[in-house]
């Protein structure tokens, strides 16, 4: 079969520093007026040495020399750490951003969904905003109107529908934007992580419609950073390691690999020595710290997780560690301490050694969280001996924890708890 | 680096549509035909490629929404709401009727002054709008640009077209003033639309520019307010043409704004019509649009990056 999108040797390369992206008149005014010498400078310069003739400055490479071909009716999914060039190469393909170098052959139609509710305008009402947001997105004004229904429907936003949006609660303007989204017909379909948004019921008919879409045979690309849909949904899969293509296959071997490959360095081993973290009072004591899950090295929702701090004293101590999971805002969740367990109180006392604390199954939603770490001896309860704010990040992913391919909401706070739920008729009530 | 963290191979490539192939891949039946060329080719270097008028067709529904979103958002939650189209040329007129008709007895061709300059006003006030709504219009809809493909051209395009509903509110006064002042309906009258469509180039095409301008220096949002005030005062708004020496009045002919008012107001008390003013005004105004189609074209494929 021939693809139905060819891409080859793509690249998008930014120039970083100071002088971007704004430029003053000024220098702009100063570069019209210094042109003509610019250009005889040039033409003195022989054809071959252009690269010689582009502006000094620092660049950044998002994409380098990606080529794949994609197969219609095929459902890519790419994954990788932020900053990979995922998005990069979305917006390359659905015309929002020009390559550097490269090109892509499309053979079909490219709709993309880069954001929910782009266009949407709070001042409008939700039916203005179904016309405004499609428009938007390429549907046609009758094509609007014919979907118009369905859409509302979909949403289940049918007596707001002549109420601003701005009135709505989030998740019905999310699910009036999707609603939108949903009803997308083009050849090749473009989104990026736009499930990650709605309650569960909502992320469910979210992904039974991108599937619906997969097997009218329509091609769509799926940028996402939730392994599970990304298993749930693709026929294949594209790992994407600074700005460059690192592998592509079958969606379950490529989210193990990167789970293995990606979160392993990034979760692993991080040097504290020279932490900036570190309080200005401790002794730096504690020289590293390991965080690792049983699970192939990711750190999935439910998981088993172990945080491992070596140290090294200049005077043998009974070590206390205090761990403290904080969100990415800065927000303590919650700490442990064998401080307060008294684990290790009668131990040994050690010059150098590691001090384990173990979560059998860590209670985090999936997201971003910081480590805080308090490093002490039981000889000396009054102070701790070194300190490490924001001593490691931690990475949660989602993972199938109910069996049910449904995913716990976010939304609803960090904190994941198993629940035991009896259901019984009013009578019987044991 | 082991193999398996070599860039990809072709065979690869073969591989992994195998593997999509067996899991959700459509049969080849139900599978739709594909063109034999490519529907869109995206590679680098593309500077001039046209204006793809046949693209800004396709997207004349989005053009209509958006100005109309537009139009109805620019009087949410005010009290007035609409009739704010109407009071800024009408307060202006007032003000400017006591000062320099009255005060300064500044010559109006012989018609009554309010009328005379509410003529000149409601033409430069839409001007003066869509110029300055489209030259913000780019940097305002920075959500969309980085967000979004359509043509950019339907951005600042919207913007010249909401402007235009209030003008055509702001006319139908000149038509009550008309009746109030006693001034005939001519056959000239006829030529309103035709000029409409003229101011609509001029401000087009600055709008245009102005806004491709501001995505890259955002000087042009400081810098436009200000020039639109002095180039208020290089047209002849408040004075008629015949007002500046008959040296000078060549100078003020390449404002395209010129010609355009001085059309208006024939067209409105049926004196002679300055054609050759209107045909001056007219070429400047389709130089201007052509050289900024250019300009917003060759600045187009940067925008999302320096948005």
């Amino acid at each position: 079969m021939r693809p139905i999108i060819k891409v080859e040797n793509l690249g998008k390369r930014y120039r970083i520093g100071s002088r971007q992206p704004y430029h003053t008149l000024r220098e702009s005014l100063m570069e019209t007026i210094t042109a003509p010498a610019r250009w005889v400078r040039r033409a003195a310069m022989s054809s071959g040495r252009q690269a010689a003739s582009k502006p000094q400055g620092e660049y950044v490479d998002a994409l380098n020399e990606v080529s794949f071909e994609v197969q219609p009716g095929d459902v890519l999914g790419i994954i990788g750490r932020n900053g990979a060039g995922k998005s990069t190469l979305l917006k390359i393909l659905s015309r929002i951003t020009e390559p550097t170098t490269g090109q892509a052959e499309l053979y079909g139609r490219v709709g993309s969904l880069l954001e929910v509710g782009t266009g949407f305008h709070p001042e409008l009402t939700g039916r203005d905003n179904v016309y405004l947001s499609g428009a938007i997105l390429g549907m046609r004004r009758a094509e609007i109107a014919r979907k118009f229904d369905e859409i509302v429907a979909f949403a289940e936003v049918d007596r707001f529908i002549d109420t601003p949006v701005k009135h709505y609660s989030s998740g019905m303007y999310v699910r009036l934007a999707f609603g939108v989204a949903a009803h997308l017909e083009p050849e090749i379909l473009l989104v990026d992580e736009v499930l990650a948004v709605g309650d569960a019921a909502f992320q469910k008919r979210c992904l039974g419609k991108m599937g619906d879409v997969a097997r009218t045979g329509r091609t769509v690309i799926f940028v996402s950073h939730n392994m599970a849909s990304i298993e749930a949904l693709c026929s294949s899969c594209m790992i994407i390691k600074g700005g460059q293509l690192d592998a592509i296959g079958a969606p379950d071997e490529m989210v193990s690999r990167y789970m293995t490959s990606e979160i392993i360095r990034d979760q692993g081993t991080r040097d504290l020595r020279k932490h900036p973290g570190r309080s200005s009072i401790s002794t730096p004591l504690m020289t590293s710290v390991a965080l690792s899950s049983s699970e192939a090295g990711a750190v999935r929702i439910a998981a088993p997780l172990s945080v491992e701090a070596t140290f090294a004293a200049p005077h043998p101590v009974r070590p206390i560690l205090a761990v403290t999971i904080k969100s990415a805002h800065g927000a303590p969740i919650f700490g442990v301490s064998n401080r307060w367990t008294r684990q290790g109180f009668d131990g040994p006392a050690l010059a150098e050694g590691k001090i384990t604390c173990r979560f059998p199954r860590l209670p985090l939603m999936p997201g971003t969280y910081l480590l805080d770490l308090y490093f002490g001896d039981f000889a000396d309860q009054t102070r701790d001996l070194d300190v490490i704010i924001d001593a490691v990040t931690l990475e949660v992913f989602p993972a199938d924890v109910y069996g049910t391919g449904l995913l716990p909401r976010a939304m609803d706070g960090p904190v994941f708890s198993d629940a035991e739920w009896i259901v019984s008729s009013e009578g019987d009530a044991s | 680096m082991d193999a398996q963290e070599l860039p990809l191979s072709t065979s690869n490539i073969a591989e992994s549509a195998a593997v999509g192939g067996s899991a959700v891949s459509p049969s080849p039946a139900d599978a739709p035909a594909l063109p034999e060329n490519p529907v869109l080719v995206i590679k680098s270097g593309r500077r001039w490629m046209g204006l793809e008028l046949g693209d800004l067709w396709r997207h004349r529904d989005l053009f209509f929404f958006l100005a109309w979103r537009d139009v109805k958002v620019r009087y949410k939650q005010t009290a007035l709401g609409v009739t704010w189209a109407i009071l800024q040329p009408l307060l202006t007129m007032v003000v400017f009727t006591f000062f320099f008709g009255r005060l300064a007895k500044v010559p109006s061709d012989g018609e009554p002054y309010a009328i005379f300059s509410y003529a000149g006003l409601l033409p430069w006030n839409f001007f003066s709008s869509a110029v300055t709504n489209s030259g913000n219009s780019l940097v305002g809809n920075a959500s969309l640009i980085t967000k979004v493909y359509f043509p950019r051209l339907v951005i600042p395009g919207a913007a010249v077209a909401a402007a235009l509903v209030d003008f055509i509110l702001a006319s139908l006064i000149l038509l009550l003033m008309m009746a109030w002042y006693g001034v005939s309906f001519t056959p000239a009258l006829l030529m309103f639309p035709l000029l409409t469509l003229l101011i609509t180039l001029i401000a087009l095409g600055t709008g245009m520019w102005m806004s491709a301008l501001n995505v890259k220096y955002r000087d042009i949002r400081y810098a436009l307010p200000f020039v639109l005030q002095l180039w208020m005062f290089v047209t002849p708004i408040i004075y008629p043409l015949s007002f500046v020496p008959a040296g000078w009045r060549w100078l003020l002919r390449l404002n395209p704004l010129s010609g355009a008012i001085a059309g208006f107001r024939a067209a409105i008390f049926g004196h002679p019509f300055p054609w050759s003013d209107v045909a001056i005004s007219l070429g400047i105004a389709l130089a201007v649009l052509v050289y900024s189609a250019y300009a917003f074209r060759r600045m187009e494929m940067q925008f999302a990056d320096i948005i």
